[in-house]
């Protein structure tokens, strides 16, 4: 067992030789253990970073560790649900979890991925290609989870799902993290989706990472300040400002104590990715990187 | 064994997850929902049913435990060790006097936010720096 489950070092991602690049300069530690949120705006990089680390790309440039090993070497103990939730078409709700322990001889949990699929009223008998968006969903989360991975990868796993079911899932998610430890990253574009079940943030935005760290440290090291218009926020970090009328308010990354009248207050953590998004111009902060150096 | 607290996060309330889960804890304690012995719901029933990271449960319980008002013990569980406060909620003399207080507020033309502002002055006036 390692302590990091995804370690990236200048990873690039290029698609094609005059391509853009979908990712580039990313250096990041996840370590293990944690839930964390892979957070950016549509097209950021956020499938391309997860499909990596899952093995089924391969770099460009820079280095990725998952698991202690490469990418392909920990395919075994991944479990990946992509965003367009890929099935058999033509199997049933039970022949694909069949199929999920004779591809996983040794450590399939029938029992786990069973439960999962009971808990949405599937029928086993019934044929992936009639289940609707969130079945679907729900019967890639049990292949994934009766894997028992010690890494899930899950490229917005939420997104086609109803509330009911979406808190359900997250729940499952959260009794598999409590229980067995595993690391979880899980992408979304909307926060509010992730806030309250990650304790770890990879905020992506433009092919980079932006922040990267504890969602507890990152938010401690910000604050949201409200000051009179003229005030000098040197020496401290601005993420972002914006004056209206006689304040001026701010986001900030503090060098040192604020002064008192500043009434800082701690950013939400939508206050803090939007902030970053807002200003791809703002300096990258990943506390837990300079931690490990 | 029965589970006597159940914890409702908010997500909007602008206070921190695990707080929540300290207060509502301490709320049970007061009103003796939660007495002496008790076990609170395990981190996995817990984020079951609320989807909440497992690591804010347990940060909570061991906030709850440097309190003082819980102990974990080693594949059991984690335990009140105490309640708090010592006046019951309802049917004692101090709930009788702040509701005829309260009765009398309305009938001076006070409306619920009003009493709520005047009944927090009052605490705030008098419990100065002291959570």
């Amino acid at each position: 067992m390692t302590d990091t489950a995804i370690a990236a070092s200048a990873l690039g991602k290029r698609f094609g030789r005059r391509g853009g690049w979908a990712l580039r300069d990313c250096t990041f530690r996840l370590p293990a253990g944690r839930v964390c949120a892979v957070v950016g705006p549509n097209g950021a990089g956020k499938s391309t970073l997860l499909a990596l680390a899952a093995g089924l790309l391969g770099a460009t440039e820079g280095e990725l560790t998952v698991l202690g090993t490469t990418p392909a070497g920990a395919r075994a103990r991944i479990g990946y649900v992509a965003q367009d939730k890929p099935l058999y078409p033509q199997l049933t709700v039970a022949e694909t979890l069949r199929m999920g322990a004779d591809l996983n001889p040794g450590h399939w949990d029938a029992a786990a991925a069973e439960r999962i699929t009971a808990a949405g009223d599937l029928d086993p008998k019934s044929r992936v290609r009639a289940l609707s968006g969130g079945q679907r969903t729900r019967v890639a989360l049990a292949l994934a989870l009766g894997k028992r991975p010690e890494l899930l990868l899950l490229d917005e796993p939420m997104a086609d799902l109803d509330p009911l079911a979406r808190h359900e899932l997250m729940g499952v998610l959260m009794v598999q993290a409590a229980q067995h430890g595993t690391t979880i990253a899980m992408s979304s574009h909307v926060v509010a989706e992730l806030e309250d079940s990650c304790d770890h943030l990879l905020l992506i935005g433009g092919g980079r990472v932006r922040l990267a760290g504890e969602i507890d440290d990152l938010l401690t090291a910000h604050a949201r300040v409200a000051v009179p218009a003229d005030t000098d926020l040197a020496p401290h970090t601005v993420v972002e400002s914006r004056t209206t009328g006689r304040q001026l308010s701010a986001l900030v990354r503090p060098a040192g104590p604020l002064p008192d009248d500043w009434h800082a207050a701690t950013p939400s953590l939508e206050e803090l990715v939007l902030a970053h998004l807002r200003n791809p111009e703002a300096p990258v902060l990943t506390p837990a990187e300079e931690a490990v150096a | 064994m029965v589970r006597v607290v159940e914890y409702r996060i908010d997500r909007r309330s602008g206070v921190a997850t695990y707080v929540q889960i300290v207060q509502q804890t301490k709320q049970a304690l007061r009103l003796g929902h939660l007495q002496q012995g008790d076990r609170l719901p395990t981190a996995r029933e817990v984020v079951e049913a609320t989807a909440i990271n497992p690591n804010t449960v347990l940060k909570a319980y061991r906030e709850l435990e440097r309190e003082g008002l819980v102990e974990a013990r080693r594949g059991l569980g984690t335990f009140v060790k105490r309640s708090l406060g010592t006046a019951p909620a309802a049917e004692s003399p101090l709930h009788d006097e702040l509701d005829a207080w309260v009765v009398r507020a309305r009938t001076a033309g006070l409306d619920r936010d009003d009493v709520a502002a005047l009944f927090t002055a009052v605490l705030d006036k008098n419990f100065q720096g002291e959570n």
